[in-house]
């Protein structure tokens, strides 16, 4: 489903390049559970970014479902994040000014979905992440794990085939961080495919497997029974564990 | 996305910021109602105009001693011109048979005296005719009897006002006024009409026109009034009569005004200046559009983040670009219907303390404001929302 090849990014900060990713090949299958894990700067959410098609490789292949994506005009592009991606981000992102059921037709919104549909849409994405209840509150009157749910139900409310959570957990304490994690891996279970971006080893451990980054670069690929290891020789357990 | 979601989604974003949006259309509002006002009043200035000359109706040539419209000209500068006379008067009258009538007349201020009640007012020496031309109604008594052009009788008609200051409760008809010391019969009272071109027919003494050139010591009529009915052919009038004062006078010492040129003119005139004014108002506009631009770039900044998300979430550029350009519009255009309200109110407002002015917008500025609201939503908004348009979305997700 997801297919890069040699893929790599480099930024232009004032006169000196940054090489953000660096010929990154790697296959992920329809239903997987990945997670990416790396030191601040490795290149996690650059990864992220160009697998969502928020952003464009230097160089490099993406394949989507069988198609370049660098052969895609920015209309296609719009249409693939409306319709293929779903977003979760660690500062949330809802719009403050509306409420629950609001937030989550937004994208419904923007995709010209009809009224009366997306309302029902909204509302059945809502009980599927246990907000039914406060459909109506603001993000302001709900907890952390709440606007985390909230932002789930937004991301999965145009039933898109992957899920790309940048740091899902970051901003949440543990109790509401793992009703989130159990809230993805349900939706995985379902079929959905995701991609955690994160620093927890714990968020990691959910995933079917771990891609390792380190400077821009896959420095190891670990299955879930080789990340404990897999994090050790990278000396990333001990930063996660602080 | 349908109109319909677009314009809630802008909506809500402006309502989340109440007291900015509210100040920035409040400034499109005064502009707007700055224009409405300002063309209501030059609208006014012309229908005021072009209705006092529609009292007096419009197949009318007027016949004036002196050439005025020669290219700079001064009226009696080079060689005094001829006298207007009655017998022009009679001579034009020959020579434009279908004319309803020719009416000469004389003007002067003089005193109106009644034993010891003595007013200075306009004195006008007139033909019978000139109560059509007027359109007078004679309350008590009677007109200006008809009679021999050139002998004039010693009689006179009253405007309402002045015989009631020199007569109080009388009836001045068949009384004796003293007109320049000259002794005169009323005949009759005009009903109370008050002003009209400029002339209070209130305040006024008629006497018959050859009377009026003796009383005055004048031997040059003040003007010849044509009047050849509706439907003629004024210009052809116009040539005819130039050509018989031409031939009496041996020159072209006389001026020919027909009335409907005077009112187009004027008309014109005034139509330009309301124009005028009412692009000078809408230079505020501009100062408002600056309003909406500062506002819609900070509301861009602030929300970059949001802009970030939408284009996540699978908004194009376009959307992006449509939802701050929908925001502008409906600051401007909320604006500007509070302008039309506010400046029609203004308008009302004025009529009410004026009412001899027929003050109102007219309905090409009422078009232009509505057009020009939301046009300056559009050009001032065009940068935020470009600026928006173009941000990049991972870095309006990192918030800069």
């Amino acid at each position: 489903m997801i297919e890069l090849d040699g893929l790599s990014r480099t930024y232009q900060i004032g006169d000196e390049p940054v090489h953000a990713l660096v010929d990154v090949t790697e296959r992920i299958g329809r239903g997987e559970h990945v997670a990416i894990m790396g030191p601040s700067g490795s290149g996690k959410s650059t990864l992220l970014h160009l697998v969502g098609c928020l952003d464009r490789p230097t160089s490099g292949s993406y394949r989507f479902e069988g198609r370049e994506v660098a052969t895609l005009d920015e209309p296609e592009l719009d249409r693939l994040r409306r319709e293929r991606f779903g977003f979760i981000f660690q500062a949330f992102h809802l719009i403050a000014r509306l409420d629950g059921t609001g937030n989550v037709e937004l994208p419904m919104v923007f995709a010209g979905v009809p009224r009366s549909e997306r309302r029902e849409r909204a509302q059945a994405a809502l009980a599927a992440v246990g907000l039914a209840a406060r459909a109506g509150h603001r993000p302001s009157e709900l907890s952390g794990g709440e606007r985390q749910r909230l932002a789930i139900a937004r991301a999965i409310a145009m039933r898109p085939a992957v899920l790309l959570a940048d740091e899902p957990t970051g901003n949440l304490d543990t109790r509401s961080g793992n009703v989130v994690l159990d809230l993805l891996d349900r939706l995985n279970d379902e079929g959905l495919t995701v991609l955690v971006v994160t620093h927890d080893p714990r968020v990691a451990h959910r995933a079917d497997r771990t891609l390792i980054l380190g400077d821009g670069e896959i420095v190891r690929r670990a299955r879930r029974e080789e990340l404990a290891t897999a994090l050790v020789e990278w000396g990333l357990g001990a930063e996660a564990h602080r | 996305m349908s109109g319909r979601d677009l314009l809630a989604y802008a909506g809500r974003a402006l309502a989340g910021h109440r007291l900015r949006s509210a100040l920035s259309l409040l400034g499109v509002a005064v502009g707007i109602a700055a224009v409405v006002l300002l063309t209501a009043l030059g609208e006014g200035a012309r229908r005021y105009v072009v209705d006092q000359f529609a009292q007096i109706g419009s197949s009318f040539v007027a016949v004036v001693p002196g050439k005025t419209d020669t290219v700079g000209g001064i009226p009696g500068i080079g060689g005094v011109p001829n006298d207007l006379t009655l017998a022009d008067a009679r001579a034009l009258e020959r020579a434009i048979p279908e004319a309803l009538y020719v009416a000469p007349f004389v003007v002067a201020t003089d005193t109106v005296a009644r034993g010891e009640k003595r007013r200075r007012v306009m004195v006008a020496g007139v033909t019978p005719e000139f109560q059509d031309l007027r359109r007078l109604r004679v309350a008590s008594g009677r007109f200006l009897p008809a009679g021999d052009l050139e002998r004039g009788a010693s009689v006179a008609v009253l405007g309402a006002g002045l015989a009631r200051e020199l007569f109080g409760s009388d009836d001045p008809v068949g009384d004796v006024v003293r007109i320049g010391g000259r002794r005169c019969r009323v005949v009759g009272v005009l009903a109370a009409r008050g002003q009209q071109m400029g002339l209070d027919i209130d305040d006024i003494a008629l006497v018959p026109v050859a009377t009026g050139m003796r009383m005055f010591n004048r031997s040059t009529l003040f003007r010849i009034v044509i009047d050849v009915g509706p439907g003629a052919d004024l210009d052809q009038v116009v040539e005819r009569a130039r050509a018989v004062l031409i031939e009496r006078h041996g020159e072209e010492d006389v001026t020919l005004i027909t009335e409907a040129a005077v009112v187009a003119s004027l008309s014109g005139i005034l139509g330009a200046l309301t124009l005028a004014v009412g692009a000078i108002a809408a230079i505020s506009l501009a100062v408002a559009g600056i309003g909406i631009l500062n506002v819609l770039l900070v509301a861009v900044a602030e929300r970059t983040a949001e802009i970030g998300l939408l284009r996540a979430v699978g908004a194009s550029r376009r959307q992006i670009l449509g939802c701050f350009l929908a925001e502008a519009v409906m600051l401007s255009g909320t604006g500007g219907a509070l302008g039309l309200a506010g400046g029609a109110v203004a308008v009302r407002v004025l009529v009410g303390l004026w009412p001899a002015l027929p003050a109102a917008p007219p309905p090409w500025a009422i078009a232009a404001s509505v057009a020009l609201s939301l046009v300056v939503g559009a050009v001032f908004g065009w940068l935020p929302a470009r600026r928006a348009a173009a941000l990049d979305p991972v870095e309006a997700l990192a918030g800069h």
